[in-house]
């Protein structure tokens, strides 16, 4: 038991920059360039760490706590997670809510943060990023709706453990839809494109990248880190959902599969950026929209 | 065997979401092209030993041909003549149509049990699909205003009379099924006329243009 | 003993007023008796409360009273035990609140007036929710009107609290009409006006009384589409009264809908269905208009309208567990319900009093004219902050407790078999998130603008922490947010056991036990949150020491001297959202284009009033208006004319009688 949630925790707290330096690699393989190193996010992080860090005139503490909130809220979902198939360390009726929850509390404070500067960038970006993603959770949440309903129960341990296999047999339409809108709304929280251009470099098409402009030194560390743990939570959901289906195996292939499984997440991920253009941002609600409406969809599909 | 019927008209439906949200003509067109080709599959999937196989085939292949090959070919020529590539904000916007046709959708599956049917359910996705697929049409056909994507929306309408009909192939004969088809292909040539001369009155295929005949 | 505790409660809060009356002549000696005898009224209906929920239960008491219909029936049971706590408690943080902000010392007759309308009002809304009887009920009800409507008026002349002092007396008066008809069906049927002897009221034929109850008890709560009195009252008020108003008048509304419901022996799902549908509605529209506003405390009014809308999705969910005899809804949709109201009293009632902390420290409640109060209001802008992230439902507070339970409640409709109607109470969860996000999105928007980045207005830049009588109530209420939200395990039992009273249900063992250790772990998570977020922060902290932190100016893309007029508004940061509910807030828009190649000037200016009063409420009385003074012309005035029309009335009276009748 020990054993296990020292290995659930190290594998949250360790494996999260490595998906974004695959996410990289990939979208430069695309680009006929050979890329940075796998490991380029710990460099990057290891370097952000040892640095000092400039603080506006203008901020107040609200600036200085945000990413430490953003990242604290960030590791707690994480805790929540059954991650390949176990049981997540904290599991109970309705966790799922609570995930949603904190990272809307984590994005309230970046939000916040990004006021305090005054800055009319961040203040866009914050703008943007708030009215996205309050559509964005009614789509999450359908989604896990999907999923408590096809399984039986309201606890992510529950949703994502062994369950899922006669789910899958059972209701594999809602399933798959459920999925395709999960994909959407990851792509969108984690501000990749087509709803947000990671490597954009003008302020104005920025969303997630404008928020955090002002931050530097161990701070931005942390939000760097933050992100990279969020598209972790994301991918590790997708990935259980798509391998729940398959027979159950031992334990240890399962983390095998799990793990190659958020490697593919990434690898899709990279490929989705480098083969779609970004929307307007007239159309991303649109997008989430869709999204909501295909789990909805899947849910009727399963109430009927 | 069942679950990939299920998948078919599951897509069918998605196929229904995406017509109302994109604004790209020629992916519309394409679109209703697959919905077409998911349709004949349909006559196929849904054929028990009891129906006359050449029945089938013919309603399969003339819904193939006709809904997924030739009348896409001739909207493409329709937009190539026109030279337009994308719908102009509708009357009705897109996340409100799409909210429509969802809540649409989602009715038709919640409460189409209770529908007193006249033939027995060869599948009960069938009529909730139908249903749908009849008020996607509606809906393009409403609140859109190019004339391309109206006919389009016919098209989906005739489409999900189709579905219908697949519930009735024991007693429909041939040639009430040929007389709808016959009657979608005379519909959609009118349509083109009518799109042509659109376009060279007004060098645009914007139907608020026409209420300007008015006077 | 528990009915001394109360009644002793109810009567020193009515009389609280008196204290400032009396002694006119020592004015600050005077308030703060005044503001003494709400805190021990508060303390004493605590300890009534607490008894009631988790000890003994409660009491009912019929004192003589010669009136024919009416009787002195007074009683405390768990349900009124619950909606009694805040109800004296928010008052006394008010009244504590206006030794600052209303000081007696200063306004004298202005301050005197409002404290005994505050006692009065207090009083009111502690004998509705005592009465057992349906004429005290009113009585109260009307009381509570009334002295609501003189808080509202206070001495304001300008002409918008005026009006929105009129709508709310209006509006007041068309519930209560509704409710003394629907007491009236009720008595008719049963005989007698004593609640005791109205329970177990068939539901049959009972949907024109579920109506009046609606319209009734939905125009005190402001439901949508009968919320149209709320912004101009809440915003033309003083804040402490707002905080009242708000946080728990509202609240009253939601008693009298349960303990009318309660009455029904088995009401159809269909009811619970209506309920949710018009709470999600509520939710909806109301955090949409509420991003729309700039003025401070209509943009709160409106998220009253906003979570009076999730109380009733609570209750809705609580009903339809009812109708099927479910225990699991009923406890969790109303335990979900229930506790949002008392959060809600908490967490609103902080927001106002940070907003009249912001109007007498800026002079303006207008959002486009605030900015950078954080650094000259260090307190009011985290106890502020702490509302704010607490009204958007955001973990480790108690607003994420309460919608957390209702969402469970929602979905445990999930366990119904498949074809089950009643299972599409699930899709309240999503519809809770979507209001939740723009909630969040909302209150980004008001502390952002007001508290953050740099001063938009010379007012806003000589602001000043407020003096701590004003202080201290906000600094109360957030500890009780964190409290709650750390933990809500503790409250369960108390709030199970008022659904199992209303619902008439034994409350399940099973159920109590499994939703105790799961809100356990709410709790547990909420403290490990902040945890975290204390070592990380320590942690960055001790990184930072000894290393450089230069101080410097924001990004500004290049341009070495921002000023505030380059920072992002409250407006443009609700744009978004705002444009995606434009076919139902309607804006209006002022516009004056640039002309010519050197334009002088250009003008823009975007306001959205009240859908519900501008564009329905006023045209149609405007027609009423336009009808009377047509009919006018049918009365020249001379006295024969009115006595024929007497006489003819009773001539037509009389051949009815012997002809038809």
């Amino acid at each position: 038991m020990v054993l296990r949630a020292f290995f659930q925790v190290s594998l949250l707290l360790l494996a999260p920059p490595l998906l974004v330096g695959i996410v990289n690699r990939v979208k430069a393989l695309f680009a006929g360039r050979r890329g940075p190193p796998l490991l380029q996010a710990y460099y990057d992080l290891a370097k952000l760490l040892r640095k000092g860090a400039v603080f506006s005139r203008t901020t107040t503490w609200v600036f200085r706590a945000g990413p430490a909130i953003g990242l604290a809220a960030v590791f707690l979902s994480g805790l929540l997670l059954p991650l390949g198939g176990e049981r997540a360390l904290v599991s109970f009726r309705g966790d799922f809510l609570l995930l949603a929850y904190l990272l809307a509390l984590g994005r309230f404070f970046t939000a916040l943060a990004a006021l305090d500067t005054g800055s009319s960038f961040e203040g866009m970006g914050a703008a943007r990023e708030v009215s996205f993603a309050s559509i964005a959770e009614p789509a999450l949440f359908l989604c896990f709706v999907v999923l408590a309903r096809a399984t039986g129960t309201l606890s992510l341990s529950g949703m994502l453990g062994a369950g899922l296999g006669a789910a899958w047999r059972e209701s594999a339409p809602a399933l798959l839809l459920a999925g395709i809108a999960l994909f959407v709304v990851a792509l969108a929280e984690n501000a990749r494109i087509p709803v947000d251009d990671p490597n954009t470099h003008l302020e104005l098409t920025m969303i997630h990248e404008v928020m955090v402009l002002d931050h530097s030194g161990p701070d931005l560390a942390l939000i760097l880190y933050g992100a990279s743990m969020k598209l972790f939570l994301f991918g590790a959901v997708v990935v259980r959902l798509a391998l729940g289906g398959l027979p159950p195996a031992s334990a240890s292939l399962a983390g095998a599969a799990f793990l190659a499984g958020l490697g593919l997440f990434a690898a899709v991920v990279g490929v989705t950026e480098s083969v779609m253009a970004r929307l307007r941002l007239t159309r991303v609600p649109q997008m989430l929209v869709g999204a909501s409406v295909l789990s909805t969809f899947a849910l009727v599909l399963l109430l009927r | 065997m069942t679950s990939w019927i299920d998948m078919t008209f599951v897509l069918v439906v998605v196929v229904n979401l995406f017509l109302l949200a994109s604004s790209r003509l020629g992916a519309v067109i394409r679109a209703v092209a697959l919905q077409g080709a998911l349709l004949s599959a349909l006559a196929l999937l849904l054929a028990s030993p009891a129906h006359a196989v050449g029945h089938v085939l013919l309603v399969a292949g003339g819904a193939l041909v006709i809904k997924a090959f030739f009348i896409p070919w001739l909207m493409f020529r329709a937009i190539r003549e026109a030279a337009i590539r994308r719908e102009v904000e509708p009357i009705v916007g897109f996340v409100p149509s799409l909210l429509l046709g969802g809540a649409g959708i989602a009715l038709a599956f919640a409460f189409s049990r209770g529908l007193p049917l006249p033939a027995p359910e060869m599948h009960t996705f069938l009529v909730p699909t139908a249903l749908s697929t009849v008020w996607t049409g509606l809906l393009l056909v409403v609140s859109r205003k190019k004339a391309v994507t109206q006919a389009l929306g016919f098209l989906v309408l005739e489409n999900g009379v189709f579905i219908f009909g697949l519930l009735l192939t024991d007693f429909m004969p041939v040639m009430v099924e040929a007389g709808v088809l016959l009657d979608l292909l005379a519909a959609v040539f009118v349509m083109g006329i009518v799109i042509f001369h659109i376009n060279r009155e007004f060098a645009s295929l914007d139907t608020d243009a026409l209420a300007s005949l008015k006077d | 003993m528990t009915a001394g505790l109360a009644l002793s409660a109810v009567a020193l809060a009515t009389s609280s007023g008196l204290f400032g009356l009396l002694l006119r002549r020592r004015p600050a000696l005077g308030q703060r008796l005044t503001c003494a005898a709400m805190c021990v009224a508060a303390v004493l209906g605590a300890g009534a409360s607490a008894r009631v929920l988790w000890g003994s239960g409660g009491f009912a008491i019929r004192l003589p009273w010669h009136e024919p219909l009416a009787s002195l029936a007074l009683r405390l049971d768990p349900l009124s035990a619950l909606f009694l706590v805040p109800i004296l408690a928010v008052p006394a943080l008010g009244s504590i609140y206006g030794l600052s902000y209303w000081p007696q010392a200063e306004l004298g007759w202005k301050a005197v007036r409002l404290q005994l309308f505050f006692g009065l009002v207090t009083g009111a809304m502690a004998l509705v929710l005592l009465a057992d009887n349906a004429l005290l009920f009113l009585v109260g009800w009307e009381v509570m009107a009334v002295a609501g409507f003189a808080l509202v008026r206070g001495d304001d002349e300008r002409p918008e609290a005026l009006r929105a002092s009129w709508v709310y007396l209006a509006a007041a008066h068309v519930g209560a009409f509704a409710l003394l008809a629907l007491f009236s069906i009720v008595g008719g049927a049963r005989g007698s006006f004593d609640f005791a002897e109205w329970k177990g009221l068939p539901a049959a034929g009972g949907a024109s009384l579920y109506a009046l109850a609606l319209v009734g008890f939905g125009l005190k709560a402001g439901l949508v589409p009968l919320h149209f009195w709320l912004p101009g009252a809440h915003a033309a008020a003083p804040s402490h009264v707002s905080a009242v108003m708000s946080g728990v008048l509202l609240k009253t509304g939601i008693y009298g809908l349960l303990r009318t419901l309660g009455f029904f022996d088995a009401p159809p799902a269909s009811w619970g269905l209506v309920l949710l549908a018009l709470g999600a509605i509520s939710g909806v529209l109301g955090v949409g208009v509420a991003l729309a506003q700039h003025d401070l405390k209509r943009l709160l009014a409106y998220h009253s309208v906003e979570n009076i809308g999730i109380i009733a999705m609570g209750a809705g969910i609580a009903l339809v567990g009812r109708s099927r005899g479910d225990a699991a809804l009923v406890a969790l949709g109303l335990a979900g319900g229930l506790l949002h109201v008392v959060n809600h009293a908490l967490f609103k009632s902080l927001l106002f009093l940070g907003a009249g902390s912001v109007q007498h420290a800026a002079g303006t409640r207008d959002l486009e004219h605030l900015g950078g109060l954080a650094r000259a209001m260090p307190f009011t802008s985290f106890f502020f902050l702490v509302g704010a992230a607490a009204i958007s439902g955001l973990p480790p507070l108690n607003g994420f407790a309460s919608e957390w339970l209702i969402a469970v409640g929602s979905l445990t409709g999930l366990d119904l078999p498949r074809g089950d109607r009643v299972a599409y109470v699930a899709l309240a969860a999503p519809v809770l998130a979507f209001i939740g996000g723009l909630a969040a999105a909302c209150f980004a928007k008001v502390h952002g603008t007001a508290f953050l980045g740099n001063a938009r207005s010379s007012k806003a830049s000589r602001a000043h922490e407020s003096p701590a009588p004003m202080i201290f109530p906000m600094a109360v209420l957030a500890a009780a947010c964190l409290a709650i939200g750390l933990g809500p395990s503790l409250l369960l039992p108390a709030l199970a056991r008022v659904s199992s009273d209303w619902a008439g249900l034994p409350a399940s063992q099973t159920l109590a036990a499994s939703a105790v250790g799961s809100a356990g772990w709410v709790g547990g998570m909420a403290a490990a949150l902040l945890l975290a977020a204390g070592l990380l922060a320590l942690g960055r902290t001790r990184l930072l020491r000894g290393r450089a932190t230069p101080p410097g100016e924001t990004w500004g893309c290049g341009y070495s001297a921002p000023s505030a007029r380059m920072e992002y508004t409250g407006s443009s940061f609700a744009q978004i959202l705002v444009e995606g509910f434009r076919w139902v807030l309607l804006p209006r828009v002022e516009l004056s284009h640039p002309r010519g190649l050197f334009p002088r000037s250009a003008r823009f200016r975007t306001d959205v009033p009240d859908v519900v009063l501008d564009r329905a409420i006023e045209p149609a009385v405007q027609a009423c208006e336009t009808a009377a003074r047509g009919l006018r012309g049918l009365a020249p005035g001379r006295i024969h004319f009115y006595a024929v029309l007497v006489l003819a009335a009773l001539v037509a009276l009389l051949c009815w009688r012997f002809l038809w009748w």
